[in-house]
């Protein structure tokens, strides 16, 4: 037990760490790699909780596609981060109101009713019917393709126009597009690859474009 | 097989999917695909819609649940789910020549039409928040695409990303109104959420109540009722005329559907709550439907306007929240999408040597040059202001009607006023057409668009004549709700 409490809290205090560090950071690259810290320790938060399954989506998904994703658009878009920050000062005032307002609703609300009320009490709630030995990746996939199979098919169309949408609003067929020829590539000897130029003393030879593609 | 065959009332949707996905693989791996010319995916669409729509109406419409009540087949949900094919197949045949000439056509396009139309019979089926949220998402996504196809122009990027940036706005508040309703009632079932509604007193559903209002905020973004219309202007002006044309028609019906049937299956309980809401959003959407359209220039845009000013109309037979209102909402809906699709097939046919034109000024004299386009397109309009003894007529009729009955007469009232204030700009193309001098002209009406532009015409004329097997049909698929909602409540 006081194992689990250690990296609760070693898990809690990276992750509130490196989130202040995502908003500090003066290097945006620096701040999109501190995001995914406190994704892993999140996805640890998780583990603790019993719930591997989140976990692993946490990180397959979040810091898999979506941070790499933010990685990519830090660095290939010019966005000037200074300018960004500059009315920092001026409006902090604003934001530690709202903070501060929220914070407090936040604590009246767990005070006033402590943290034990929720869906338990209403009359509808749904009821875990899971076994004991089930994991809960074991459980999900057990109701995913029996009992949600619809859901699962209906997003995998979503999906499917998603994919097909990104494709037909980006994809140009221009004329003078250089593609990767591979069978092209392999087929390449010394004598079509390599050409021997006779360098003039003193001058110099720009070589034949041809057979680069 | 045998575990195949309780899928069969969604026949249909999968029939449509597949379809959908071997015109994609076809468009994969024919050679001889180019912008605008291929291996007639548009035609091989409609087949796929006549298919789906003819396998609709071999089902007989009896009630019945799959996947634990999240798809519903009824009567109700068989009216919209032909309306929303005839809707599409009709779009599509009439612009399959604008969509080739400008270089739109591709087996893409019909591609995410199909999935749209899946999208919408999914919503239009749905029987718990997770359906609607995927049938939803399923055809607000294929349609931000489709606004956006035309990347010549500027301005077709522009109205799909307005599309896409809103409609995922409200989508975001739709979903923060679901998981507020799922919290309050422990259910994502509409029937097991009504239950559950039904048996908290009043001062305790304030939570379930503030999830439907951000609830109902979504779906009204996507009827387009004011004031969660703005996109619907700028959406189009921008997208192509053909996007357009199955954008006016057949998503609207499927929300419309969606918003029916959450409401009367998921919150019969707090009623009293929910009408206010639809009342104020009839309200607005008829009175600025009236007077946004007066100054319009674009006939794309006034053709928006007046779908707002409808949007207004049919809200009516949902506020009422009776049996007559439901049938009066359906006949108004089907009745609204036939005489867009005949408006639109003339906008697709206003064209010069210079290509497609969109200025209401454009139309002057056109009763001297083209006088069976100029006579479709009047009784269009004078049908849409509500004039009898045409379609339009009966279809304000039938809602203010209903209204009455139930005591509605505030309602009623602003709805014959503001049809008054919308037949100014209605007629006032009709005079143009008429009585000015012809400026420009069109070249001749190519005749896939000539056909439905006369049957969409002939409807108008004609719904006098016969119009039971419409109403009737209205009657039976609201009266497949009202029972199943009674039967719920008791």
């Amino acid at each position: 037990m006081a194992l689990t409490a250690g990296f609760f809290y070693l898990f809690a205090a990276l992750a509130v760490a490196s989130a202040a560090m995502v908003i500090m950071a003066k290097n945006p690259v620096h701040a999109v790699l501190f995001l995914i810290l406190t994704f892993f320790n999140a996805a640890g938060l998780f583990v603790l909780l019993g719930a591997e399954f989140l976990a692993m989506l946490l990180v397959i998904v979040y810091v898999g596609a979506v941070a790499v994703l933010f990685l990519f658009v830090v660095m290939m878009l010019d966005v000037d981060f200074a300018e960004l920050r500059a009315g920092f000062v001026k409006n902090a005032p604003v934001g530690l109101i709202v903070g501060g307002v929220v914070l407090f609703e936040l604590i009246a609300l767990f005070v006033s009713r402590g943290f034990g009320v929720g869906l338990a009490q209403n009359p509808g709630a749904p009821v875990a019917q899971m076994g004991r030995e089930a994991s809960n990746t074991q459980a999900l996939g057990l109701v995913l393709y029996t009992k949600y199979v619809f859901f699962f098919e209906v997003a995998g169309l979503v999906l499917l126009v998603a994919m097909v949408g990104a494709i037909v609003l980006t994809l140009q067929h221009k004329a003078n597009v250089r593609r990767q020829s591979i069978a092209k590539q392999v087929a390449r000897t010394p004598a079509t690859g390599v050409e021997v130029v006779k360098v003039p003393s003193g001058g110099s030879v720009i070589p034949a474009a041809e057979g680069r593609s | 097989m045998q575990a195949f065959v309780g899928y069969a009332p969604m026949l249909p949707e999968i029939v449509i999917a597949i379809g959908a996905m071997a015109i994609l693989m076809l468009g994969v791996f024919r050679k001889d695909v180019t912008p605008g010319e291929d291996f007639g995916s548009g035609w091989l669409t409609v087949m796929v819609l006549i298919i789906g729509g003819a396998l609709i109406l071999n089902g007989d419409g009896a009630r019945e649940a799959l996947f634990d009540g999240a798809f519903i087949s009824d009567a109700f949900s068989r009216f919209s789910k032909l309306l929303i094919l005839g809707a599409a197949a009709l779009v599509l045949v009439m612009s399959l020549d604008t969509l080739s000439r400008e270089k739109l056509l591709s087996p893409e396009i019909c591609v995410l039409m199909l999935l749209a139309v899946v999208g919408m019979m999914l919503m239009v089926s749905a029987g718990n928040l997770i359906a609607l949220f995927l049938g939803l998402e399923l055809q607000s996504l294929a349609l931000y695409v489709i606004a956006a196809i035309d990347r010549s122009k500027v301005r077709s990027s522009e109205a799909g990303l307005k599309y896409f940036v809103l409609g995922s706005l409200s989508s975001g508040m739709l979903l923060y109104g679901a998981s507020l309703i799922y919290g309050f009632t422990g259910s994502i079932d509409f029937s097991v959420i009504a239950t559950v509604a039904q048996g908290q007193p009043a001062t305790q559903n304030i939570g379930l109540i503030v999830g439907l209002v951000f609830l109902m905020v979504g779906l009204a973004f996507k009827i387009s009722a004011v004031p969660f219309h703005m996109w619907t202007p700028d959406v189009y002006e921008g997208a192509p005329t053909p996007v357009t044309a199955f954008f006016a028609a057949a998503p609207k019906l499927a929300a419309f559907s969606l918003l029916v049937r959450t409401l009367l299956m998921g919150f019969p309980g707090i009623a009293t709550q929910w009408q206010q809401i639809i009342v104020f959003l009839s309200i607005a959407s008829m009175v600025l439907g009236a007077f946004a359209a007066i100054g319009q220039k674009n006939i794309k845009r006034l053709m928006a306007y007046s779908s707002i000013g409808h949007v207004g109309y049919a809200l009516i037979g949902l506020a009422t929240n009776s049996e007559a209102g439901t049938q009066a909402l359906l006949v108004y809906l089907a009745i609204y999408i036939v005489m867009t699709i005949g408006a639109f097939a003339c906008i697709l046919s206003m064209r010069t040597a210079d290509g497609p034109v969109e200025d209401i000024d454009s139309l002057s004299g056109l009763a001297n040059k083209n006088l069976g386009m100029a006579f479709v397109l009047a009784m269009i309009f004078f049908s849409m202001a509500g004039i009898p003894p045409l379609a339009g007529f009966f279809a304000k009729l039938y809602v203010f009607g209903a209204a009455m009955k139930s005591g509605l007469y505030t309602l009623a009232i602003i709805g014959v006023l503001s049809s008054v204030v919308g037949a100014y700009y209605y007629l006032r193309v009709v005079k143009v057409m008429f009585f000015d001098e012809s400026k420009v002209t069109f070249l001749p009406v190519v005749r896939s668009t000539g056909v439905v532009m006369t049957l969409a015409g002939a409807f108008v004329l004609l719904f006098v004549v016969i119009p039971s097997p419409l109403v009737d049909a209205a009657l039976e698929a609201a009266r497949s709700l009202h029972v199943a909602t009674a039967a719920a409540a008791r």
